[in-house]
């Protein structure tokens, strides 16, 4: 794999900038929050980055929810052995 | 032309020329499947001029079979029903197997003539036609695996239709009526039909035939199974149950379960058969809402899923053509062999996450927003919540283990130039209903108004996208994010793939003492008995000795000489 892997995408130090890039923009959406005017049908909407928390922490929740249920649900890939 | 073929009855050019494609070989059979869908795309044109109501009646033992009815509802379903089978004829278009070409495209016109059949019993014959021509493209991967698998996928399928069958029969006994309009929950019969319905549209519990089966089925046929069977039953909800209260808790469970699942799944394809029962609780949620906002949503949805779904279904499927498995461990970096494919996936991964400018965005939000506007709180935030969900599993999880993640050293072959053509057919509609949403709105059933590209609600949509992918980011980082291992995960299909199984095991075995100790106890009670008669009757007993004919006669003048005496004595 000599021949490609130089790629762009396998320097750890390019994925760190994408991370970066991503916070960066993460950053400019929260703070576009106070730039409009909000019509909402609930008032949480209206709170100042609602979506952005919802979004991050419901994100956590799901994997972390999963990786316990792996606990329980999880068995040998010939479980059924078909 | 036009005009002539509508006269026909719906798909039926598809399912005639079905039965023909063993008889061509090579280019020639090529042609002919592709044309199906196109002269079948042409009637359907002819239908678009006709008017509203049923078109083409049968009489059939004296009941009047409606074969054909038109009306917004059944051409939009029609007509996108058409689109996806092209794409996918497209797709299979290198496939030899005479087999997978005819399953294919006998299931896909049940599909589209059943939403043009305007009776229950219609609907019902088209209803077991999608199962039974549908499980020959799982038993097309001629696997044990995938043979036990179709097995039970059609068992349940077919167990959807008599359940249809048999609330049809108490319907029209109920009303007289056979005809496929409103129905609504209250009596046996329409309860019955909405359980068959409901089979169909994976309502949780009901639900995990879909990940059984699909993921078994061959790589072309995976993608004709995401499309027909679960969106023919949404519209058989919208249609028969719009407004249905109990729709609502349902659809929002069915969107929110299998993120969980899907989170740990290892198979990509059936990862994306969790993300398909999701999207349909979106869809169904929308049913039970039932304003014309929200079922104008469902519709549309449905539209933009069955591309952005059969696409990805097709990303995952040439990957598992070109490398062999479909399995998380197993795969990434696949993006330096398979560019086209990526990319392709990228756009159906972007449009399932509703990120403005793609079709999931224009469609999934009228539901959501309708929810709001019926100030209907939990399932408002139930949704959003999922939405964050499928960012996870379609969004995220499909892209990235498959073609980015640990390079596994696999340089596999792009996907053939027919996959690549439907794949990039798929992507190109996805991207021009994102950013044009008029003509797809202007085919919903309801003349409601909706503004999708306002500031807040694109704002708003990519703060939850981006805020959901640094928290992908933050948790791959630090080590959080649990790793793709090897494994099978326990379901609803342990209940009578394990389960039960074992309970008939310790039944039987309860019922095998118990048969024992009872036979046992009686054979005793029995045997006493038996061995006194045989004491007295058999062999040398007493009941069981010949006698000399002269003791006889003996016993007999001893007797009669009794007689005597006991007569003079008198």
């Amino acid at each position: 794999m000599s021949g490609d892997s130089g790629g762009w995408l396998d320097r750890p130090r390019n994925v760190t900038r994408l991370v970066y890039g991503l916070a960066i923009v993460c950053g400019g959406l929260l703070i576009a929050d106070l730039l409009y005017h909000k019509h909402v049908e609930f008032d949480f909407e209206g709170w100042f980055g609602f979506y952005a928390l919802f979004g991050f922490l419901a994100f956590v929740f799901i994997v972390l929810l999963g990786a316990q249920l792996r606990k329980i649900l999880m068995r040998d890939e010939d479980y059924y052995d078909e | 032309m036009s005009s002539f073929l509508a006269g026909l009855p719906p798909a039926s050019i598809i399912i005639v020329g079905a039965l023909l494609v063993p008889l061509l070989k090579g280019r020639a059979r090529a042609a002919f499947v592709l044309l199906l869908p196109i002269l079948s795309g042409v009637q359907l044109l002819g239908f678009f001029g006709l008017p509203e109501g049923a078109q083409l009646q049968i009489d059939l033992l004296g009941y009047t079979l409606t074969l054909n009815r038109i009306d917004k509802l059944s051409l939009v379903f029609g007509l996108i029903f058409h689109i996806v089978a092209l794409l996918t004829v497209i797709y299979a278009l290198h496939v030899k197997d005479a087999v997978q070409h005819m399953a294919g495209l006998v299931y896909a016109s049940a599909g589209i003539a059943a939403v043009f059949a305007g009776d229950l019993i219609t609907l019902f014959v088209y209803w077991e036609l999608t199962a039974i021509a549908s499980v020959f493209l799982i038993w097309a991967r001629k696997t044990e695996a995938a043979y036990r698998s179709g097995m039970r996928y059609l068992i349940i399928q077919v167990g959807s239709g008599v359940l249809l069958l048999a609330g049809t029969i108490v319907h029209y006994q109920a009303t007289g009526s056979l005809a496929f309009d409103h129905l609504g929950l209250g009596t046996t019969g329409t309860n019955l039909i909405f359980l068959a319905f409901g089979i169909k549209c994976a309502f949780p519990l009901l639900h995990n035939w879909l990940q059984d089966a699909y993921p078994q089925a061959t790589v072309t046929g995976t993608v004709f199974l995401s499309a027909f069977t679960t969106k023919l039953a949404v519209y058989a909800l919208a249609r028969g149950y719009a407004g249905t209260e109990i729709l609502i808790p349902i659809g929002v469970i069915m969107t929110i379960f299998p993120i969980f699942f899907a989170v740990i799944e290892n198979d990509l394809r059936k990862v994306l058969a969790y993300s398909l029962n999701n999207q349909l609780g979106f869809m169904v949620v929308g049913v039970g809402i039932g304003t014309e906002l929200a079922l104008n949503g469902t519709v549309s949805h449905a539209f933009a899923h069955l591309l952005y779904k059969a696409l990805l279904f097709m990303s995952m499927g040439a990957v598992l053509y070109r490398v062999g498995t479909i399995k998380a461990s197993e795969l990434g970096g696949l993006y330096k062999s398979m560019p086209f494919t990526t990319i392709f996936c990228i756009i159906g991964a972007m449009s399932i996450s509703a990120f403005p400018l793609f079709s999931g965005f224009v469609t999934k939000s009228m539901i959501i927003s309708a929810a709001g506007y019926e100030h209907l709180m939990w399932a408002f935030l139930g949704l959003t919540f999922a939405s964050a969900g499928v960012m996870e599993h379609s969004g995220i999880k499909i892209p990235f283990f498959a073609f980015f993640a640990h390079d596994s050293g696999l340089r596999p072959k792009e996907a053939p130039l027919n996959m690549l053509v439907a794949m990039g057919g798929a992507a190109a509609l996805c991207i021009l209903i994102g950013v044009f949403p008029g003509p797809l709105y202007a085919l919903l059933p309801y003349d409601a108004e909706y503004h999708p590209y306002t500031t807040a609600h694109v704002v708003t949509s990519l703060q939850l996208l981006l805020w959901a992918a640094l928290a992908f980011a933050v948790l791959m980082r630090t080590g959080l994010y649990p790793a793709e291992t090897r494994s099978t995960n326990l379901d609803t299909d342990w209940v009578y793939r394990r389960g039960l199984p074992r309970l008939i095991g310790v039944v039987a075995i309860g019922v095998r003492a118990a048969y024992r100790a009872v036979t046992g106890a009686t054979n005793m009670a029995v045997g006493g008995v038996l061995g006194r008669v045989s004491r007295h009757h058999k062999g040398h007993g007493v009941f069981a000795r010949t006698w000399a004919t002269g003791s006889s006669v003996l016993w007999v003048a001893g007797l009669l000489a009794a007689f005597l005496v006991m007569y003079y004595l008198r």
